[in-house]
């Protein structure tokens, strides 16, 4: 790796026009998609401050993107491929409707994590907050894989149609949930596991606590593994401590809306 | 020129007709941005308070607010600072943005009926080349209510209510003259701008106080315009607000019943009357204020104990119509009985909060953004609180909740 060295760049963001914005999003992707198609391998962001949509819709697979200080709302949208990593806290709508790639954080990323996302990994090492992996979708057997160390709040997996979602709860006590009220309300497809317990008056309608089969099993130690080779933490690789939520049905509302009704 | 009685309001100014809005045709009234780009943005607030005492510059606060770049779009702005003045503590600041000298002459001939004005200054305003003229004159006022006239007792109300009464007068009235904030050491500096002119056109950099609160806009369903932008102030309240109150209509109703008046051409105003109205007139503590704001749903509260279920019922049922329906985040302030600054998601969390401490404890900071506290206090621990759940940090206290626990946590039953 040590050679690949000369294909690393340092972009410092720290500075504001004369209305005392932070540099403007456009300009600074576009200083970001200059140095990948220049052949950069490692673009290094300095001085960050919440500016959005950083790295959206980047397709090449080998790039990586450092980020100090604080990425804006939508970090990572549309990404189709390469590592985003952040050494801080992410905002709201992290990996807002991505297709392939990582996200890394180091730290929490408040609401809407994962909106729409249709592939990709997004890992969050501390707590992320309400609807968290709404509407997330997969299909033909690649679908986005979302974990979360600590907790999140209401609405997780709202509308899901696919993908996993894993909420590990660490650091929480253990007979608080980590996960808040409407779990999985309206998800007709993918899984949701959640280390500790899940209330029945936490879940949503069309979400059920089912059991954990020995393929969900191997899924979401995979994603542990994941989580373990970023973070270097260690969540609890006990089987009986997770719970799956995920639908009965792929038609939760089947019959809800029957036009001969009418 | 606003008339020296308190008889009843002109038909013509009735809300009903909209043409007849007394700012209507208001030479300040800006409708367009003056550098229109279409962009997608939304309001931003964000709010910082030293629970030591310690003063924090107006430049702090404009640093922070104006991160959010993202967030404006040149339709207005402003700023609300705490322990401004305390050589006149004692005193009602009125702060008043005039339309012209003939105005001033007529809320001054006003004012001088039914209080005592200890001092009143020019405040200092610098005309920014960026921003759209006419300006407004803007002036100060510290006076006391004269409690011994007619006027006064015949009214039956206390001093405050006299004030929140003088106000209402002030803003309904087609005189020129908006008061834009009516507190004991506190004031408020808006106007239509982006942030960093509003803070420019004030020159905020000279004040210091305990706590600041700021707002920058992206108006959805209200004009853009001097008097209706944020913070929106009644006595020491005063409210910076993201979002949109579809239940504007209740709650107006509930507040007009009340003797406050709708003027400003703007949703978040009837939040800034429904605080004055719950927690100062019906002495609710704030956590039960907020709870009537923004309550759970009927099946949440069955899961409460019996006391705090008959007491969340209660208050669903008392103040339905204080219910915010829509989606909110809010960054109140207040300098009665001590300067307090509480922050508030609606229930669903539906606009962004973000809650941010300093590693030595004593500056708390509010965001929509986090970047806005990190670009202040690179050390700050950040977290985020709870759908519908208050933050209370009082100075003298520190944090006195963080918005993550449970509900009616430290009220006395």
């Amino acid at each position: 790796m040590a050679s690949k060295k000369h294909n690393e760049v340092v972009i410092d963001v720290d500075e504001r026009n004369e209305l005392g914005h932070p540099l403007d999003y456009r300009e600074l992707n576009e200083k970001i998609r200059g140095c990948i198609s220049s052949g950069m391998e490692k673009v290094i962001l300095k001085g960050v401050t919440g500016q959005r949509y950083i790295a959206s819709a980047m397709d090449d697979p080998d790039v990586k993107i450092d980020i100090h200080g604080t990425p804006g709302n939508d970090l990572g949208a549309f990404l189709n491929g390469g590592t985003i990593e952040v050494f801080g806290n992410a905002q709201d709508v992290t990996g807002n409707t991505m297709n392939d790639g990582r996200i890394i954080v180091h730290g929490n990323s408040w609401d809407i994590t994962g909106l729409a996302a249709r592939g990709g990994t997004i890992l969050i090492r501390g707590n992320s907050g309400y609807r968290v992996g709404i509407h997330m979708k997969e299909f033909n057997g690649s679908g986005p894989r979302l974990v979360i160390g600590g907790s999140v709040h209401d609405y997780l997996g709202e509308y899901m149609a696919g993908g996993t979602i894993a909420i590990l709860g660490i650091g929480m006590e253990e007979d608080v949930s980590p996960v808040g009220l409407s779990v999985g309300t309206g998800m007709h497809g993918g899984r949701i596991f959640v280390r500790g317990a899940v209330e029945e008056h936490q879940l949503g309608t069309a979400a059920h606590v089912l059991p954990l089969t020995d393929e969900d099993w191997e899924e979401l130690q995979s994603m542990i593994e994941e989580f373990e080779h970023a973070f270097g933490l260690k969540p609890s690789r006990c089987r009986d401590d997770y719970v799956k939520v995920g639908p009965l049905d792929s038609r939760p509302f089947r019959g809800h809306y029957d036009k001969t009704n009418i | 020129m606003l008339q020296g009685n308190d008889g009843p309001v002109p038909a013509s100014w009735m809300a009903s007709d909209f043409d007849a809005y007394p700012q209507q045709g208001r030479s300040y009234v800006v409708d367009i941005p003056h550098r229109h780009k279409y962009r997608m943005g939304s309001c931003g607030i964000a709010g910082c308070i030293n629970t030591d005492g310690s003063m924090i510059s107006g430049s702090k606060i404009e640093k922070m607010i104006t991160t959010m770049g993202e967030r404006e779009n040149g339709l207005g702005a402003g700023f609300v600072c705490y322990g401004l003045f305390p050589d006149y503590a004692d005193e009602y600041c009125l702060q008043v943005l005039y339309e012209s000298d003939q105005s001033r002459a007529g809320l001054e001939e006003y004012l001088s009926d039914r209080a005592y004005i200890i001092k009143d200054e020019k405040v200092k305003t610098v005309a920014v080349p960026t921003m759209k003229p006419p300006f407004p004159l803007v002036w100060r006022y510290f006076i006391r209510p004269k409690t011994n006239t007619e006027s006064f007792w015949r009214k039956g109300l206390d001093e405050e209510d006299y004030m929140v009464h003088m106000v209402m007068q002030i803003n309904q009235a087609d005189n020129g003259a908006f008061c834009v904030s009516s507190g004991k050491n506190m004031a408020v500096f808006k106007g239509s701008g982006y942030a960093k002119e509003i803070a420019q056109f004030y020159d905020i950099g000279r004040y210091k106080g305990n706590m600041w609160l700021s707002h920058s806009r992206f108006p959805t369903n209200s004009p853009g315009w001097w008097a209706g932008s944020h913070p929106i102030s009644i006595l020491d309240w005063s409210i910076c607000h993201n979002g949109e109150i579809t239940s504007y209509g209740v709650n107006k109703k509930l507040v007009e019943m009340a003797g406050y008046k709708c003027s400003l051409l703007t949703d978040s105003e009837v939040i800034t009357y429904l605080w004055d109205l719950l927690v100062r007139r019906h002495g609710l503590p704030i956590p039960a204020a907020s709870f009537a704001m923004a309550p759970w749903y009927y099946k949440d509260i069955d899961r409460l104990d019996e006391q705090l279920r008959q007491l969340a019922l209660q208050l669903r049922i008392t103040y339905k119509e204080a219910f915010l329906n829509g989606p909110f985040s809010i960054l109140v302030g207040r300098s009665e009985p001590n300067v307090t600054m509480i922050a508030l998601a609606d229930r669903k969390k539906l606009r962004p909060l973000v809650m941010g401490v300093s590693e030595d404890g004593n500056s708390v900071f509010a965001a929509s953004e986090e970047c806005a506290i990190k670009a202040v206090q690179k050390d700050a621990e950040t977290w985020a609180p709870k759908a519908g759940n208050p933050v209370v940090v009082r100075l003298g206290e520190g944090i006195v909740r963080r918005g993550t626990e449970a509900p009616f946590q430290g009220v006395r039953l």
